[in-house]
């Protein structure tokens, strides 16, 4: 039973041509509180289909009048952000899952090192929120293509002062000086592009970070496929998956919900079994050996005509 | 439901701690079967059953004074029951959050609170509370924040830090324990201070209780019930007061177990702290003495056959041995088929 939120857009505005923000208030009563890190699940209502993006909160967790999501238009949408770039307006009502966190700062964290790529920003927006009112050291790194994927630069270049460290395209950003003789104690966090989070964790692995010390977010959602037929062996129910809509939405939109919570294969929530059937995966977090047998509907589909799920 | 209070009881000699027969009807008797093995009994703690335990996510019933003045009187013997490492000011206030506005919007004959920005303004009908102060500031109350509202909600509660994905037992208020110590389990992980249980590790219990643990999503509590047997209604049966307590196994004899022995259960509710993602464990006692218990139909035939046939290790945890078999005679006469 998972309590749906409903909120209704009070502002809107492009942060970049790419770029746009949403502020969200509650159609009544008021909204959970959420930690730096966090993010909600959108419910977007395209046709016949309901997507599900899952968005960072970039507002300030202390401030629980409205939640705050930043949206980058994506080329290579399923159109998900394309409707909320060019249909949501002002005053339009929105349905939400509650806040979830898979991306917390670490409380014994000495030393925050942020490293954000372009949309990537949007988790650390709230964690300056946080981390700066408790005053621990922080400071971030942003790479970014100028006047597209710089939301927040401005505000963040008066915040942050000289521990703000700007790489605009082009400029090199050298992750072996970043991450090289820190302090014991840091943490590093990274959220963007794969390629930012391979090289940052490559990087800090080579130079004797603990796992446990480096932290990403990937600011990934379902791409589309091929459409494919799915069948449950348990219920013997027949669903159509269409080439937009993941695996997870089509058993959501039939009314049959594994609990789920990135919505990026990254946590392992939805994990299913299938019995037969080609399946694409997509996800991080299955090992080889353990996708012989599981799939995460999130993001893995279907890669013939039909799949059978053990649902 | 309004609840009315009972006159003050204490929960140490000389005992005088009673159920009235509306307490003893609403009492979380645990047992689904005629056995008990551990398991991952945890459920979404959806509120249900008006009037009962389970209708608000913090009970308050009529024991609410005496529990509190109990509190206050170990506290006062010894401040180590309450404690909050560095890091977890920030759930302490999400702890107070919640249990302010939970405990004003569930028993508003009670407890009120008006919030106008971070300007709060507390009262607590029951114990004479009257309380303004500035939300996230520590100087505005008589004592620091986890300690303030704890003082006035029945239960322990234990604040567990996440990270590393695991649980650590960072902050808390911890009274009356079932035989554990918050300044001995203090910074560790789950499964650090889960060792003591017997055979639920090699179950697996633990892994995946932990798994559904880390996400307890906001707004979305769990719950579950846990239980073991106390010699008389005492709340604080903790190591650091071992000696005061230990010797009354010895004393269970037929004439005397069902005034001496009581069933103690544990309400245990897992909910999110919304701004640090931290996760609250609030530990709502329940004690009934086997002469209450048996006077519910089929409780004491069923109680019977779970103690007559637990497992030794089990039974053993949960300090029962020296007296056992006395109480499985006595509630033998219960079970129509013993």
């Amino acid at each position: 039973m998972s309590a749906l939120l409903q909120v209704q857009v009070s502002a809107a505005r492009l942060l970049t041509p790419l770029v746009r923000e949403f502020t969200l208030v509650p159609c009544a009563g008021s909204l959970p509180g959420f930690s730096s890190g966090s993010h909600v699940q959108v419910h977007l209502p395209l046709g016949e289909r309901t997507l599900r993006n899952a968005y960072s909160l970039t507002g300030d967790p202390a401030d629980n009048r409205h939640y705050r999501i930043a949206v980058r238009l994506q080329e290579a949408s399923r159109g998900g952000s394309r409707y909320l770039h060019q249909q949501v307006e002002v005053g339009d009502r929105l349905t939400l899952s509650p806040p979830a966190n898979l991306f917390a700062p670490h409380s014994g964290a000495q030393l925050h090192i942020l490293i954000a790529g372009g949309i990537g920003i949007t988790p650390f927006m709230a964690y300056l929120e946080a981390l700066q009112r408790r005053q621990a050291n922080v400071e971030l790194h942003y790479l970014y293509r100028p006047g597209l994927t710089d939301a927040y630069l401005d505000e963040l270049q008066e915040r942050l002062g000289s521990r703000l460290h700007r790489y605009a395209a082009g400029t090199p950003c050298d992750l072996q000086a970043i991450l090289r003789d820190r302090p014991l104690g840091s943490h590093v966090y990274t959220c963007g592009p794969q390629r930012l989070l391979e090289a940052v964790r490559e990087t800090a692995s080579r130079l004797g970070w603990p796992a446990s010390r480096v932290h990403w977010e990937a600011f990934s959602a379902a791409q589309p496929g091929q459409p494919f037929e799915l069948e449950l062996a348990r219920s013997g129910r027949r669903l159509q998956v269409s080439a937009e809509q993941s695996l997870l939405e089509a058993l959501e939109s039939a009314g049959i919900a594994p609990p789920s919570l990135c919505r990026g294969g990254v946590c392992g929530q939805c994990m299913t079994r299938h019995l037969q059937g080609e399946i694409e995966h997509r996800d991080s977090f299955l090992s080889r050996a353990e996708q012989a047998e599981f799939l995460m509907p999130c993001v893995s589909r279907g890669c013939g005509p039909r799949v059978l799920l053990d649902l | 439901m309004s609840v009315q209070f009972s006159p003050l009881q204490t929960y140490r000699e000389p005992f005088s701690f009673r159920n009235s027969p509306k307490a003893i009807r609403r009492f979380p008797f645990p047992f689904t079967e005629d056995s008990y093995l551990y398991s991952v009994n945890i459920e979404p703690a959806n509120s249900k059953d008006p009037g009962s335990i389970y209708e608000h996510w913090f009970d308050i019933d009529e024991h609410y004074r005496s529990e509190m003045a109990e509190r206050a009187r170990v506290l006062d013997k010894d401040p180590r029951r309450y404690l909050v490492l560095a890091h977890m000011q920030e759930a302490a206030w999400d702890a107070l959050e919640m249990l302010m506005h939970k405990l004003a919007a569930d028993y508003p004959q009670w407890f009120e609170l008006d919030c106008d920005g971070l300007h709060w303004h507390w009262r607590n009908k029951a114990l004479e509370i009257d309380q303004r102060f500035t939300f996230g500031d520590a100087t505005t109350l008589p004592c620091e924040p986890l300690e303030f509202i704890t003082r006035q909600v029945q239960g322990d509660f234990a604040l567990l830090d996440q990270r590393d994905g695991d649980l650590f037992m960072d902050a808390g208020m911890v009274t009356s324990p079932a035989d554990w110590s918050l300044a001995f389990d203090a910074g560790m992980s789950f499964k650090q201070w889960h060792s003591p249980v017997p055979m639920a590790h090699q179950m697996g219990i633990f892994d995946r209780a932990l798994k559904y643990l880390l996400n307890v999503p906001v707004g979305q509590p769990v719950r579950r019930l846990n239980w073991t047997l106390t010699i008389n209604p005492r709340l604080d049966s903790s190591p650091e007061t071992f000696h005061e307590w230990g010797a009354d196994r010895g004393s269970v004899t037929a004439e005397n177990a069902g005034r001496l022995v009581h069933l103690r259960v544990e309400l245990q509710l897992m909910a999110r702290l919304p701004r640090s993602n931290g996760l609250m464990f609030s530990i709502r006692t329940y004690l009934i003495s086997l002469d209450e218990l048996v006077s519910q139909p089929g409780w004491g035939c069923r109680l019977h056959r779970v103690l007559r046939d637990l497992p030794e290790p089990i039974a053993d945890y949960k300090g029962m041995t020296r007296y056992r078999a006395t109480l499985v005679q006595w509630l033998s006469r219960f079970d129509p088929d013993a």
